[in-house]
């Protein structure tokens, strides 16, 4: 029973509970840098990251933390992780880091964050915090890299930089869809993808 | 005791504040050299880059740098060498290009290339959404462009973002940037169509007009203070 509670925690928020498409979080980072796939692929990896180990700090700390400043004390966990994120990405893979900028700075803002902590890591033990610290921004990071594939693909004929829409198809007048580029397509392929998760999955239509 | 209690919440939140001021600046202490070369790297890859030099799978970028850049130097407004023993290199171009022009600092990077000696210059300005800088590499007649490197913080990507990029900036090669009367013109960016009469343009990119614009003028205001340096270098070297 605990086995298959730890692993409900790890595998729910790949599908059925997803925080982009089913509870509609990090939303505003899902457009942000989704116009490439290499970009989406390292957030996916930083906001796992900070994810996981923030829930298992906030979960071992979670009976000490004084409720009035439980908030600002998830805050301060966050906002730390995401600096030395930010720090070590600068130090050891420091174009992406170029690429992403400001991104990274911003996962602190990031809802799934906040939402996991104050909804899991607050009122379970380590091990099953850090599960769900994994399985939520891996279910992120699945909604980031097929929006950035579509994006990169109809938007530069690329992925991850390299070129796959063959020449003569340019030659015979097919363009980019430099619309596909601009942050309002995310949102429009995050419905799509919506959509199609939810005629697959009829317990949750509303 | 008593976790409520406003006692307990106050040291409790200086101790957690304590804790991780301690740690971050554990962290930054321990990258910061890392860091830093990783700036420095990045900055010589972009010279490099405006002298159609770009490193190959394995090579390192400080090596190939000291192979290809054996002076560097900084030049007043008369485009006499100045003595400020301040390194080019880390010159702040950003902050240079607001003063006046008179007392820039203007770095000069001579770079040895297949192609003869070429001089690699830094520009600074504006684009749509934030700062663009790059570098130009001059021909030894000092006036023609051998290579361009355009870099942004925060253009539209698709967009303004494709400055960046070799199809944009391979235009400006060969271009002339003083009239056939010896006045300073720079290369105009325009939209297809709207090519001016005999001065050197390049086009600009569909889309990112602000951006577009943003290089015509970073490379009229950067340029412009190397005019007197231009041309002694045309003077020394034209009858080579």
């Amino acid at each position: 029973m605990n086995i298959s509670k730890d692993l409900q925690a790890l595998i729910n928020p790949l599908s059925k509970d997803n925080p982009v498409i089913v509870q509609v979080l990090g939303i505003c980072s899902a457009l942000a840098v989704t116009a490439k796939l290499e970009p989406a692929l390292v957030m996916t990896i930083s906001v796992t990251a900070v994810l996981a180990f923030a829930n298992v700090i906030i979960s071992l700390l979670r009976n000490t933390i004084p409720t009035s400043i439980r908030i600002i004390v998830q805050l301060v966990v966050v906002a730390a992780l995401v600096v030395i994120v930010d720090q070590v990405l600068k130090a050891w893979n420091y174009e992406v880091s170029k690429a992403l900028s400001v991104f990274i700075g911003l996962i602190i803002t990031n809802c799934i964050i906040m939402g996991r902590l104050e909804a899991f890591a607050m009122t379970n033990r380590p091990w099953p915090a850090f599960l769900d610290g994994i399985g939520n921004g891996l279910g992120y990071g699945i909604i980031l890299v097929i929006v950035a594939f579509f994006r990169e693909l109809l938007g530069s004929g690329t992925l991850f930089g390299c070129q796959v829409i063959p020449q003569w198809w340019y030659d015979h007048g097919y363009q980019n869809n430099g619309m596909m580029i601009l942050p309002p397509m995310a949102l429009i392929t995050v419905a799509c993808i919506i959509w199609v998760h939810r005629s697959r999955n009829k317990d949750l239509q509303e | 005791m008593n976790r409520q209690s406003n006692t307990y919440t106050i040291i409790y939140a200086s101790v957690l504040v304590l804790v991780v001021g301690v740690v971050l600046s554990v962290v930054y202490q321990a990258l910061r050299p890392k860091q830093i070369e990783n700036i420095d790297n990045d900055t010589k890859r972009q010279i490099l880059a405006a002298a159609r030099i770009t490193p190959s799978e394995g090579h390192s970028i400080a090596d190939l740098y000291a192979e290809h850049i054996k002076s560097s130097y900084i030049v007043d407004m008369a485009g006499k060498k100045t003595d400020s023993g301040v390194d080019p290199f880390k010159v702040n171009i950003g902050l240079e290009s607001k003063k006046e022009a008179s007392e820039r600092l203007l770095p000069v990077f001579e770079c040895t290339t297949d192609n003869g000696m070429k001089y690699i210059v830094p520009v600074y300005g504006a684009g749509l959404w934030g700062p663009i800088w790059g570098y130009v590499a001059f021909d030894d007649n000092g006036d023609t462009i051998y290579g361009a490197y355009f870099a942004h913080q925060g253009e539209t990507p698709g967009l303004g973002a494709e400055i960046e990029k070799p199809a944009f900036s391979s235009q400006f090669d060969g271009k002339n940037i003083f009239s056939p009367d010896g006045a300073f013109e720079s290369v105009a960016v325009v939209k297809k169509g709207q090519e001016p009469e005999g001065r050197p343009y390049v086009h600009a990119i569909s889309g990112g007009t602000i951006t577009s614009q943003g290089v015509q003028k970073m490379l009229s205001s950067s340029l412009e203070p190397y005019t007197n340096f231009f041309k002694s270098l045309n003077a020394d070297n034209k009858d080579k």
